[in-house]
């Protein structure tokens, strides 16, 4: 009997170790402790083009990140993509005409929306729209427009 | 147990006769044939088994006696033939009464097939702990007894593994007998035992089945041995019971095959040699041929 | 040539028959949990068993795996500059394939094969028959606590593989080769993802916790009762179960991490 004892103890660490493991990737390893902050509120922003935008991308400001892409559609009426973001909560200062930018991070990293604050006194609320968008920026478009403009140089 | 006096006193006890009282025959098996990898190993065999007896059914190796008594216990099915145990058609039972049924049959098998990770104790407890709501000090007492029956109370805490073969035996004898089943069938009890431990094992044979009223069925082919303690012989093989009787009868018969096989003679209807050519032509050929 | 074709044929339906054992075998084992539940020392003995005495290897194998992940990855990413990604890189690796994929082979070595021979012996030395006889059913007493013993013990080593991992690499990356050890943490825990990656993975190894189980239980199970038998159910199992993990770690792979 003091042979199942032993077991059962052994078991039992067994048991208890796999799960602080499970909890070590949950929390550590993973983002989980930052997604847990699920609720925030939700603005919109119309882009013409958003690259390579993924959901779940990041929404800074400044350089901090201040919420994430929550969902990214495409409207048929207007052929423009309908991006939601879902803002942290404690981000309530966000002036209504701010600035909508997808940027890159590094040279090849992945897009993100970068808000530029405008200077209105009103701040954006759950449902709004943010007006003023830049798309993102096509590679092959500026390589198009810099051998564009460089032919028209060396014509004048 | 004196060992000579068996045959004469089973004489007096055995039926007269084969048409018996059919209540009397705990196994009645009719027609039984069974066959494997295309090789016939039981031809539309009929056999009873006579209640509170010891039956022996004894054969060359590999005639199927072990394949018999699979039957019997609804392990294999037949391919025809029915098997009555206490009049139930075993392998028309479904699974609940079928298993039903095996509580009240005890098995012994060639190598005891003890559990090899539970003491002795445990492996006689197993059948009352699995089938038995008993509280532990009564089971407990139990399981003593049962030993103490084939003398091994002793050894209660020692493994399977630290067991010499005939001590493996007698607590799977205890295992077998621990929810006092109506029969118990043994699959070679005697096989590779040294005379001591096989004085046991046949003393123990007898006495467990007359004093507990069961019904026992020895397979095997320690001829001497097993005759000794039976009241009743079948001989079966290439599928067919060649003889039949108790072991008076038996010994009396004088057809040259029982006869070759009870008195143990290399030569006679079983042949010494394995089919092959002449020799000279073996001996002056190069290789070996398959023939 | 006939003759080969018939033994071709023979071999193709003996390999269907098994898979169809395999199966039916399956079901079995599953139909014994409600049993199983009323005795759970039974389930107890085989965590150990499969569990407890696989920390060893699982253990020191995931340690040795995450700091030879930190050693390369950093030779690979400072070539990029990229050498604070090696958090990224490390756990990313762990947790969606090295952590499940190499705990179910080394499981299905050291585990796997135990069983089988287990099993297998149990089947030669008449046991399995003797439960039958004495009115309990063998795949219910035997296999089915050896089944969920694997199952449940499977997430739980791979997890514990992919955590040693990444501090395996910590070590590595940070102690010895000097990669800073806030960027090491924070891209990681920003790059990572619970959903995608950790759940995932967790999911993998249930997967294959069933599968290489079930391989182990049914060679054993189905094994020639002789010693030689038994000797090449156990190869069989080890063989099996490494090709069923690859074959359904790219089929999940596919599944899970594809658009």
């Amino acid at each position: 009997m003091a042979r199942l004892r032993t077991l059962e103890i052994l078991v039992g660490a067994f048991m208890v170790a796999g799960f602080v493991a499970l909890f070590f990737l949950a929390m550590k390893v993973s983002n989980l402790s930052a997604a847990a902050n699920g609720d925030g509120y939700a603005i919109e922003a119309r882009f013409d083009n958003v690259g390579t935008l993924k959901v779940r991308a990041a929404v800074s400001m400044a350089g901090v990140r201040v919420g994430r892409v929550e969902s990214i559609r495409f409207d048929q009426e207007t052929y423009q993509a309908v991006v939601t973001m879902r803002i942290e909560q404690r981000f309530d200062r966000i002036p209504t005409d701010t600035f909508a930018n997808i940027y890159t991070a590094g040279l090849l990293g992945e897009q993100y929306i970068g808000l530029d604050p405008g200077g209105s006194p009103d701040y954006l609320a759950d449902g709004d729209q943010i007006e003023h968008t830049q798309s993102a920026l096509v590679l092959e478009r500026m390589i198009g427009q810099f051998l564009f403009s460089k032919a028209e140089e060396n014509s004048q | 147990m004196q060992r000579g006096s068996r045959p004469g006193a089973a004489d007096a006890r055995a039926p007269s006769s084969r048409h018996d009282v059919a209540g009397d025959d705990l196994v009645r098996i009719r027609g039984l044939t069974f066959s494997r990898q295309g090789r016939r190993i039981l031809d539309r065999v009929d056999l009873d088994i006579p209640r509170g007896k010891v039956t022996a059914i004894m054969g060359p190796s590999g005639t199927g006696k072990t394949t018999l008594l699979k039957l019997i216990s609804g392990q294999l099915r037949p391919d025809a033939g029915e098997v009555l145990v206490d009049g139930q058609n075993v392998h028309r039972l479904g699974r609940g009464a079928l298993f039903e049924l095996r509580k009240r049959m005890g098995m012994l098998f060639q190598s005891g097939a003890l559990l090899t990770d539970l003491d002795v104790f445990e492996n006689v407890a197993f059948p009352l702990r699995e089938h038995a709501r008993l509280p532990e000090p009564v089971l407990r007492k139990l399981v003593l007894l049962k030993l103490e029956a084939v003398g091994l109370r002793g050894a209660a805490r020692l493994l399977p593994s630290e067991l010499s073969g005939g001590m493996a035996r007698r607590v799977a004898l205890a295992r077998a007998v621990a929810l006092d089943p109506m029969m118990i069938m043994y699959d070679e009890p005697f096989t590779g035992q040294d005379p001591i431990s096989m004085g046991v094992l046949v003393s123990l044979i007898r006495n467990l089945n007359d004093a507990s009223r069961l019904t026992s069925i020895v397979v095997s082919h320690d001829v001497r041995e097993t005759a000794s303690i039976s009241d009743y012989i079948y001989i079966i093989a290439n599928g067919k019971v060649m003889c039949r009787g108790t072991p008076a009868e038996v010994a009396a018969d004088d057809s040259p095959w029982v006869r070759q096989f009870m008195d143990g003679q290399p030569d006679g209807p079983v042949h010494f040699h394995y089919e092959a050519r002449p020799l000279e032509q073996d001996l002056r050929g190069a290789g070996v041929k398959r023939s | 040539m006939i003759n080969a074709l018939a033994s071709l044929g023979r071999f193709g339906l003996a390999a269907i028959a098994s898979v169809g054992r395999a199966h039916l075998l399956l079901l079995a084992i599953l139909a014994g949990l409600p049993s199983m539940l009323v005795r759970p020392r039974l389930l107890v003995a085989q965590l150990y068993g499969v569990g407890v005495l696989s920390l060893l290897i699982i253990l020191v194998s995931g340690l040795f795996v995450g700091m030879v992940l930190g050693l390369q990855g950093y030779y690979v990413l400072s070539q990029f500059g990229a050498a604070e990604s090696l958090g990224v890189m490390v756990a990313a690796s762990l947790v969606r394939e090295l952590g499940p994929v190499v705990t179910a082979l080394l499981v299905a070595g050291r585990a796997g094969s135990a069983l089988t021979a287990e099993i297998g012996l149990m089947k030669a030395t008449e046991q399995l028959s003797g439960l039958e006889m004495m009115a309990v059913d063998p795949v219910r007493r035997v296999l089915t606590p050896r089944f969920f013993g694997g199952f449940i013990a499977m997430p739980l080593l791979a997890a514990m593989f992919s955590a040693v991992g990444v501090l395996g690499g910590y070590f590595v990356g940070v102690g010895l080769l000097g990669v800073d050890d806030g960027a090491f943490w924070s891209q990681m825990q920003a790059k990572v993802d619970f959903h995608e990656d950790v759940v995932n993975g967790v999911i993998k190894s249930l997967v294959f916790g069933v599968v290489v189980t079930w391989i182990a239980l049914f060679q054993g199970y189905d094994a020639t009762p002789t010693s030689a038998g038994v000797s090449s159910a156990t190869t069989r199992t080890v063989v099996h179960s490494a090709l069923a993990v690859l074959g359904l770690d790219f089929v999940l792979t596919a599944l899970m991490f594809g658009e």
